[in-house]
């Protein structure tokens, strides 16, 4: 027996289905909580705070609460290093009862002198959670006194879970950076120069990005974070221009940046090659006066093109007329990958974030074709009513989608933070072309009972 | 990756690279093997989704758990209105039988008195349509381990739904924390003796079923309301889990309560162990060993010969929860290995205990004992036990490629190898499969590092 699937009362106004005519009223919800009990595939403040700074693999990360904050944030993500691994560690002050009766300022101190003591790092971020809000300890004092003593830049992260959604984590992280940048000499920065912002690493995927535009003659100060370190935070001002990706996470770092030290910042993305060599000219155009930059980001568009799009041509013709679920973290990502999947043929029958704006949404009911479904920090039940009702081949998002898109007989894409396979840069866009023909394409689907295997 | 220490100091207090995981998310997966239940964590929307992702990463199946999704308001003012709401929400989308609440240390330090809430939450609503059942569990994270929070739950089930019946011929198994084919095997085994039985929480199917041909709300699968309830009426519980004391566990309040007697059993993994249970099963339905597992018996201990030369004096270090420690290192001395540290996260303080009831010459064997220790607490201890293979859960797995030693992944959470849900730890069949694999890894090293290139081994 097939039943509908509802959509629960205080989560209809955050989801919106394109149809036809330009009239449409498109007022969709967003930029707030989670309903209670909705299961919604977000996570907290403190996971928007660890997810931007966990890249920083010379500095410590300590988790103060109970363990269970740190456990499942110990080497989450693929966000690799060119050299120290301390971001891979786990560390957490493992506050017990009596802890939370008598306060944890005193362990956190001691952990902090031995942490550092031992792994003598170039700093130390201090994540606090829930209960911390609750128990009033004073991170900051802790902070300044192990900062004193040691010598080392000592951050305290305000990421108490229940203070907001995920973006307030971004934008504790994103102080506890400006707190950095500054600190360091900005002697002998090119003033062809820029930041990387809002890029991870994942995969190696910052590596591709700074080759191009190094090999365009342009010097990167700093990645924020991925491969990150702390010196190159520091001097980070010293750079011309900030760049930036997932703009949700990032953007109100360059907003302080730019505000504080003048620094101006453009927002890219480097999934797909239209948004990727795009990347690259908005980059060169700012630097009109060595027209030499400009030339070569159009070689390198060229060369990698010429490399990637004739192997691509055989997905293409296979994936042609298929239709791909979208639901990721950032809405930024949706727009990229909207036109990536064009790219290959593929159409896109639902398109949703956990964090977008009204801005992000509307730019997507432009972008979407009539039909398709726009959502905002959607839920399981939710994304397995589209994925079935709209009949998707491909499902693109994290870890928690994916066994719905197994479970359905749908393809599926990881998109997150834990793909070990680049997906940016022109090679991530023939990396994510193969990835999702593999998926679509398996043979396995036809023992699927929705294509016409047992149940 | 430096993780040994410099200046010779090593950093004592915090924990670093845990192996242990907190209360709640022991509580969700218990309720996952309820039937049409849908596990519900009062507090963070993060605590809700981490463990989810972390389960998922294991079991590789849709596992909804739904949150409170606590505000700075709920932090302030309570999170009574959150709960109720949540539960309305959650019960009008999934349509459960019964909703698993579980608190974390956020509920528990603002002091939400759940019980209480429920009681006005039956109260509003009672005149609509039948409620769902709600089983509470009370799993602060700054208290215990994962191990804790499971077992509350299914302690909670009982509490919730069993009742006062005509004691009758039914044995209830409380498993404890097993893999999904673990559970399938004692349910195999139960059926071949004929007997009725009530196994909680059954998992076997929600986090390790078939494909879809639709949608369900919940996966299909689970230990039925009506089951638990007739666990009251059980002629004899069997509870594993050589840690767990009665008053926090399913079997000892239903012997306090209804006086079904309770079988506290350690996790029947090798031979010893598995005859036990196998004893007890016996005993209580006055049938003796099918056929087939007598032949699976026969086997193992054809195997433990052809196997022994291989693994003889071989050095392990075996950590995860402490039963698991407990239960595999009996196992692992049964067959000539030496355990040389038997380490846990969390800290009963009977470990060492229990061990010396399976081993009693522990310290003469040169078998340490740690409770409470981190995986770089365990790392210092290699370089110092000079251990052959590790044993555990993937989380080892640092450990293991820093020391360039093998590692045997068993338990949960196995995020780096495929099919971690289809482990067999349990019985002979169990201890079989085990036993395949630890000699096969020693014979991979052996054959990995002698530069002949043998193909016979």
């Amino acid at each position: 027996m097939k039943e509908e699937i509802g959509i629960l009362e205080g989560r209809q106004s955050q989801v919106f289905e394109k149809k036809s005519g330009d009239e449409q009223q498109f007022d969709i919800a967003c930029d707030k909580t989670s309903l209670s009990g909705s299961v919604s595939q977000r996570a907290c403040v403190f996971c928007g705070s660890r997810v931007v700074l966990y890249p920083v693999a010379d500095a410590i990360h300590i988790v103060h609460g109970p363990i269970g904050c740190a456990a499942y944030t110990w080497d989450i993500r693929g966000a690799v290093s060119s050299g120290p691994e301390l971001h891979r560690l786990s560390f957490s002050t493992d506050l017990q009862e009596m802890d939370v009766i008598y306060g944890g300022e005193k362990k956190l101190y001691r952990s902090l002198i031995e942490l550092i003591d031992q792994y003598q790092p170039n700093a130390a971020f201090i994540y606090s959670t829930c209960i911390i809000g609750l128990i009033g300890d004073d991170i900051e004092a802790v902070c300044r006194k192990v900062a004193q003593e040691k010598g080392i830049p000592v951050m305290p992260v305000h990421s108490e879970g229940f203070k907001g959604t995920k973006k307030d984590g971004y934008k504790a992280a994103c102080s506890a950076l400006m707190k950095l940048i500054g600190t360091g000499s900005t002697e002998g920065i090119s003033q062809y120069s820029i930041n990387i912002l809002g890029e991870f690493n994942l995969a190696g995927e910052a590596w591709i990005i700074r080759e191009y535009y190094e090999k365009m003659g342009i010097e990167v100060v700093a990645t924020m974070t991925g491969d990150g370190r702390i010196d190159a935070i520091r001097r980070s001002h010293g750079a011309s221009l900030n760049v930036v990706q997932c703009s949700g996470s990032m953007t109100s770092l360059a907003k302080d940046m730019e505000e504080k030290y003048g620094i101006p910042y453009i927002r890219v993305s480097y999934f797909g090659f239209e948004d990727m060599s795009k990347s690259l000219y908005d980059v060169a155009a700012l630097f009109p006066d060595r027209p030499e930059i400009m030339e070569r980001a159009r070689e390198i568009v060229r060369d990698e093109i010429r490399k990637y799009y004739p192997e691509m041509q055989k997905f293409k013709s296979s994936l042609t007329g298929k239709k791909a679920a979208i639901y990721v973290g950032g809405a930024f990502k949706t727009f990229s990958l909207i036109k990536a999947l064009r790219t290959i043929g593929m159409s896109v029958v639902l398109a949703g974030s956990q964090t977008g704006n009204k801005d992000d949404y509307e730019r997507l009911r432009e972008m979407c074709d009539e039909g398709t479904v726009i959502v905002d920090d959607s839920n399981p039940v939710e994304l397995s009513k589209f994925v079935l009702e709209k009949e998707a081949d491909l499902l693109i998002g994290g870890v928690k989608e994916r066994p719905i898109a197994f479970k359905l007989g749908v393809g599926f894409c990881d998109h997150n933070h834990e793909r070990k396979i680049p997906l940016a840069g022109f090679v991530g866009m023939y990396n994510f072309a193969k990835e999702v023909y593999e998926s679509v394409m398996s043979p396995v689907w036809q023992f699927a009972p929705r294509k016409g295997g047992l149940a | 990756m430096k993780t040994t220490a410099i200046n010779g100091k090593t950093a004592k207090t915090a924990t670093q690279n845990a192996c242990k995981l907190c209360n709640p998310l022991g509580a969700c997966l218990a309720f996952r093997g309820i039937e049409n239940c849908v596990p519900f964590l009062h507090g963070s929307q993060g605590c809700a989704t981490y463990i989810r992702r972390y389960l998922i990463s294991h079991y590789k199946e849709p596992i909804d758990i739904a949150s409170s999704n606590f505000n700075e308001e709920t932090a302030v003012f309570g999170g009574s209105h959150n709960l109720k709401l949540g539960l309305k929400n959650v019960s009008q989308q999934y349509r459960p039988e019964v909703i698993g609440i579980a608190t974390t240390c956020l509920s528990e330090t603002i002091g939400d008195d759940v019980p209480m809430i429920l009681k006005e939450y039956k109260a509003i609503m009672g005149n609509d349509e039948p409620l769902p059942v709600m089983i509470f569990a009370s799993t602060p994270s700054y208290s215990g381990t994962h191990i804790d929070g499971f077992h509350a739950a299914v302690r909670s089930a009982v509490k919730t739904l069993a009742e006062a019946e005509p004691k009758k011929h039914l044995v209830n198994i409380f498993p404890g924390m097993i893999s999904p084919a673990d559970i399938r095997y004692l349910k195999e085994i139960m059926n071949a003796f004929a007997t009725p039985f009530v196994l909680l929480p059954d998992y076997s199917q929600t986090l390790d079923g078939g494909p879809w041909a639709e949608y369900h709300r919940i996966p299909p699968g689970g230990t039925t309301t009506r089951a638990i309830a007739s666990t009251g009426g059980a002629s004899a519980s069997i509870e594993f889990g050589s840690t767990l004391e009665a008053q926090k566990s399913a079997a000892g309040y239903l012997a306090e309560q209804f006086g079904v007697v309770r079988h506290h059993l350690p996790l029947p993994i090798g031979i010893k162990a598995s005859d036990r249970f196998f004893a007890v099963l016996e005993q209580l339905t006055g049938k003796s060993l099918p056929p087939a597992y007598e032949d699976e018996r026969r086997r193992l201990v054809d195997a433990y010969a052809d196997g022994h030369k291989y693994i003889f004096g071989k050095r392990a270090i075996l950590y995860g929860e402490e039963d698991l420690v407990i239960s595999m290192a009996a196992f692992l001395h049964e067959i000539g290995v030496v355990p040389v540290l038997c380490a846990s996260g969390g800290k009963s303080g009977l470990m060492k205990k229990r061990l010396l009831e399976l081993i009693p010459d522990l310290e003469e064997a040169g078998i340490k004992v740690r409770e409470n220790v981190d995986f770089v607490d365990i790392e210092h201890e290699a370089d110092e036990l000079r251990p052959d293979v590790l044993i555990g859960n993937s989380k080892g797995f640092t450990m293991s490629k820093k020391h360039d030693l093998p590692l045997i992944r068993i338990g949960f959470p196995i995020h780096d190898r495929f099919g971690g849900q289809r482990l067999h730890h349990l019985g002979y069949r169990g201890t079989q499969e085990l036993f395949d694999r630890i000699v096969n890894t020693v014979i991979e090293e052996r054959q990995k590092s002698s530069p002949i290139g043998y193909t016979y081994m």
